[in-house]
């Protein structure tokens, strides 16, 4: 039975946790707004520039003489996966389902007898893949210091792909993401980035032939390096949006149970107050008795 | 025959420019080009260079660093990798970009393939014209 000096400052150790809980829900709201107004005036761009790459993909096909970041290298052999978590907790699963996902994927590869590399954005995945997958780790790209996700971070984690590639690092490379889809569900998402892929995409051509300035094949080339920094850039921020969903709701979550908790706590707290008043009185009347 | 046509100018971060418009010149890699509308449909790359919007309400320009132009007979659609309004545009930025320009084209030198050093070194010589060009 804790005493009632106990209970008193277990009570204000819970108060000032459901502050903290409190102030980071009401933080990540904030940054939940602008997190989600910066994917949202990305996606124009996003979109057309898939729609258009999707057109000129299907023209050019699988000829011989297509780009190779279109075609492959002909090979699955070497697969490369990059999972892009946040760099910081207390955001519920976020981090977590990314990387389950991803080892469920690495873990499948390896069975079919792959060779697996994986390219970590984010301290929390790297943390949470580190004690299985660490000899596998090719790279670490941070992004603590960054304030606020710019094309420019996307164009840099693209060249390294990029580069990677060239060297024949690697031939597939997936990224694994969250999408948000609202503040309680983020769908942690699987997609292929090299080669190209535009399955999900309509090709939007509008019956309309095009003229190409310099040749479709030209275009294409110096397209899809820019199409993989924009995959990129989309997966960043669609993950900058999830990951601060997914820290409001946790912290609402916790928020609510730290209340919880000291209503109970204070029931607790005046019971012992009760019992140690009725206690003395006992033990006075007691002795009036005796007398 | 329309003499109006959808112009949208959009960069990965945000849309700059939405409007309709009755010309549009375009710094096509190839060499510049004009758009009007009912032009035939085009897709073009760019080079970095500055792109003049002509509408109704008076013209505008921006400079955009590469990226491409989608030209539809009745609108027109321009991703650009970056764009910014001349206005706005100093000489301390355009340092950074031929900065840019110039650390890439060391960077291909050394990966030796001609073709790349050409298209760095070319993208060093536009970078620098477009200074002149603006009277920075």
């Amino acid at each position: 039975m804790p005493s009632l000096k106990d209970l008193k400052n277990r009570i204000e150790s819970v108060k000032s946790t459901r502050k903290i809980t409190k102030a980071m829900q009401m933080v990540a709201a904030a940054k939940l707004r602008r997190a989600q107004d910066a994917a949202e005036s990305a996606r124009p761009y996003a979109e057309q520039f898939n729609a258009v790459m999707a057109g000129l993909a299907a023209s050019v096909g699988d000829s011989e003489s297509a780009p190779k970041l279109l075609r492959g290298t002909g090979s699955d052999q070497v697969q490369l996966l990059v999972v892009m978590t946040a760099e910081r907790g207390l955001c519920g699963g976020f981090n977590a389902n990314i990387a389950k996902l991803a080892r469920a994927k690495a873990d499948e590869l390896r069975a079919k007898g792959k060779t697996v590399k994986i390219l970590t954005v984010g301290k929390k995945g790297r943390d949470a893949l580190k004690r299985e997958y660490g000899d596998l780790f090719i790279g670490h790209i941070d992004l603590s210091e960054v304030k606020r996700i710019g094309y420019a971070n996307a164009q840099d984690i693209a060249k390294d792909i990029l580069t990677r590639f060239d060297e024949e690092e690697f031939d597939v490379a997936t990224i694994f993401y969250a999408k948000f889809q609202n503040v309680v569900t983020q769908i942690p998402t699987a997609q292929q980035i090299i080669p190209a892929s535009f399955e999900d995409v309509e090709a939007e051509t509008g019956g309309a032939v095009y003229d190409y300035e310099p040749g479709e094949e030209r275009i294409l080339a110096d397209l899809l390096p820019r199409g993989v920094a924009t995959q990129i850039f989309s997966a960043l921020l669609e993950n900058g949006a999830s990951e601060q969903g997914a820290r409001m709701s946790a912290m609402d979550n916790a928020t609510r149970n730290a209340g919880e908790m000291i209503d109970k706590l204070t029931i607790q707290f005046n019971r012992s107050r009760q019992a140690v008043i009725t206690n003395e009185l006992i033990e006075i009347i007691s002795g009036a008795e005796a007398l | 025959m329309a003499n109006t046509m959808q112009f949208d100018l959009v960069s990965p971060e945000r849309s700059l420019a939405s409007l309709q418009v009755t010309a549009v010149q375009i710094p096509g890699a190839e060499g510049d080009m004009t758009a009007m509308p009912d032009h035939s449909p085009t897709i073009t790359t760019l080079r970095p260079g500055i792109l003049k919007v002509e509408a109704p309400e008076g013209t505008s320009e921006y400079l955009v660093t590469g990226g491409f132009a989608q030209i539809n007979g009745d609108s027109l659609s321009v991703l650009a990798e970056k764009a910014i309004p001349v206005g706005e545009m100093t000489r301390a930025q355009l340092d950074e970009l031929i900065a840019e320009a110039r650390a890439s084209l060391e960077a291909a030198k050394e990966q030796e393939p001609h073709s790349l050093v050409d298209d760095a070194a070319k993208l060093l010589a536009d970078m620098e014209a477009l200074g002149t060009h603006m009277s920075l």
